[in-house]
């Protein structure tokens, strides 16, 4: 057995790859709320009770519909997406001329209806969704044994964080996204839509949350509290990064998921608090975050 | 007088006679619930209405001020003066550590810091060996104040909490209507010009958010040796979101709207507790009720109506 800083190797990649697996859903999120937060310049609180509603909607299309997992993963995204948008449309727009913090209290007492909801008719137990067949199993890679599922979330996380970051810096429509982003009135001028735009980003964000949502279905069980266990670590997250950078909040999810797998065998009393350290740091350091611009 | 204007005199003898008489009419445990959360709104209110920050993490103080009241009344049988106090010194002192790393940040980035910091807190507490973990301090003894007044009796103990409560709520008021009180308004309307005026509008932050968990603090401690228990609850994001929520719909702000929104919020947790998980849902309907079309809250909706400051 190879043994690294006098642990054996499986245990440290074993729970490097928990790790990274975190970091997959802190990136996806932290993401979502960067995005969100750059064109509608609110927190949304809700993001971690609508990843939570991904979760749900897959269970319940297999479990009520009989559809399968991986129609789910496009399925899920395209429901919750719309009923953010929906919300976006009938509630959130009506702050944009308010102070931030509005947004966000607003945003909070909607997780607190939608969990609450969850809650009244699942419970809190949580519920099972099975690993789908084709990713049953685990392979060998030579140093340590990598379930099969485990291995496709962080894959699938890695190349959707790709995807949106190639969206909003290569392609025309994130060329406008960042412009009205910087300055809504001029771009609107130029002819855009911008509430549109705006609408269809926090569709985007929301959409994203329930992919992950998806995603973490077979390996968290299916629960009202699976957001909010979650979302607070995600807000130092996006803390550490600095909301000012797509690509940094992506380094920083990773990255820190890394970090937490790490303490998890040097020091596991402090894996759950060791984000809010790395945060502490960073705020003594470099108040504005790693990758935040100058306020 | 004492810095009130005539209508919030009335407003305030108003609420003495009902804490005077109250008891009598209503369960006094119920009661001082109320008030426990009165104050700890009136700390929160001192933050968001004064100095126009938003702290999501008033849990921490309130439930580190619980957790050692709690531990020192169960392990040292101190006075419950005592226990209280380092309450509330419990949670200055963790107020000034954590509000030091807050400061750094304003807007909606001191609530996310502040909601991060308490739930560093709460993990801490989920660890730490004198917390009792999940089970948390319970059959914590009332004991004795200034060792003769024995508080196991409901009405004695009722009336060092409307004492406490009282001390708390014209502590704040002092706070908002000294020198001091006027600079951190200042700050809130416009941070730059009261820099600029020479004021260390950082020290100024720093001083009202020590203060702010103090009173937090001390309202914690006081909900421990009422109830006689401490647990993971009191640290808990959801009790910082209730505090928020008390005060939003009693009006941010205001210097009665932390009493009346404790009022109603507790009443009616305590009326829909049998209902289970509907309590959270009406609590977030409320939230987005005021928010979308009732941002002064009920104190601060009447004050506009009939003019007048509340």
């Amino acid at each position: 057995m190879i043994m690294i800083f006098g642990i054996p190797g499986p245990l440290l990649f074993g729970q490097l790859l928990l790790g990274l697996i975190n970091g997959a859903f802190y990136a996806m999120l932290s993401l979502g709320l960067a995005v969100i937060f750059g064109m509608l310049n609110i927190i949304n609180f809700a993001h971690g009770a609508l990843f939570m509603m991904g979760a749900f909607v897959s269970w319940m299309l297999l479990n009520y519909v009989g559809i399968g997992y991986f129609p789910a993963l496009i399925l899920a995204p395209l429901i919750v997406g719309a009923f953010g948008i929906f919300l976006e449309k009938t509630i959130i727009s009506r702050l944009y001329k308010l102070d931030h913090l509005y947004g966000l209290l607003l945003t909070f007492g909607l997780s607190l209806v939608v969990e609450g909801l969850f809650r009244n008719a699942y419970g809190s137990s949580g519920m099972p969704y099975r690993i789908p067949d084709l990713l049953q199993g685990a392979t060998n890679l030579g140093f340590m044994y990598m379930p099969n599922y485990r291995g496709w979330v962080v894959l699938a996380a890695f190349v959707v964080c790709t995807a949106t970051w190639l969206i909003i810096e290569k392609t025309s429509l994130g060329a406008t996204l960042r412009a009205a982003t910087e300055n809504a009135p001029m771009v609107q001028a130029f002819g855009v839509d911008v509430p549109r735009l705006i609408t269809l980003t926090y569709g985007g964000g929301i959409a994203l949350a329930a992919f992950a949502g998806v995603l973490a279905a077979p390996i968290y069980s299916v629960n009202p509290n699976m957001g909010s266990n979650f979302i607070n670590t995600v807000f130092a997250v996006v803390v550490i990064g600095g909301m000012g950078s797509i690509l940094g909040s992506i380094v920083t999810g990773f990255g820190l998921g890394v970090v937490e797998g790490l303490t998890k065998v040097f020091y596991p009393q402090a894996s759950a608090t060791v984000v809010f350290v790395v945060m502490v740091i960073v705020l003594l350091t470099r108040p504005r975050g790693l990758f935040g611009k100058a306020a | 007088m004492f810095g009130f204007s005539r209508a919030q005199t009335v407003a305030l003898v108003l609420m003495v006679i009902a804490i005077a008489v109250l008891p009598y009419v209503l369960y006094p445990v119920f009661l001082m619930r109320v008030l426990c959360a009165a104050l700890f709104a009136c700390a929160f209110n001192l933050m968001i209405g004064y100095v126009g920050l938003l702290s999501f993490g008033h849990a921490a103080f309130f439930g580190m001020g619980s957790y050692v009241t709690a531990w020192t009344m169960k392990t040292w049988h101190v006075d419950a003066s005592i226990a209280i106090a380092l309450g509330g010194m419990t949670g200055a002192a963790l107020g000034a550590l954590l509000g030091y790393l807050a400061i750094r940040r304003s807007g909606i980035y001191f609530a996310m810091i502040t909601l991060a910091l308490a739930q560093m807190v709460y993990f801490f507490c989920l660890e730490a060996p004198f917390t009792g973990g999940e089970d948390g301090i319970q059959q914590v003894p009332r004991g004795y104040l200034f060792g003769f007044i024995n508080l196991a009796n409901d009405m004695t103990m009722y009336w060092v909490v409307a004492a406490v409560f009282i001390g708390g709520f014209l502590l704040v008021h002092r706070i908002i209507h000294s020198p001091f009180g006027a600079v951190l308004k200042g700050i809130r309307e416009n941070e730059p010009r009261a820099t600029s005026l020479g004021y260390r509008t950082d020290d100024y932050k720093l001083i009202a958010f020590t203060l702010s968990c103090m009173i937090a603090g001390l309202a914690g401690g006081t909900k421990a040796l009422v109830f006689g228990i401490a647990t993971l609850t009191d640290v808990h994001y959801s009790t910082s979101g209730e505090v928020v929520l008390i005060t939003l719909l009693g009006g941010l702000g205001t210097v009665f709207g932390p009493a009346l929104g404790a009022a109603v919020v507790i009443s009616m947790e305590n009326y829909l507790a049998q209902f289970g998980a509907w309590v959270t849902v009406t609590q977030g309907v409320i939230f987005m009720i005021c928010v979308l079309a009732f941002r002064r809250g009920i104190i601060g909706e009447i004050g506009a109506k009939l003019k007048i400051a509340l």
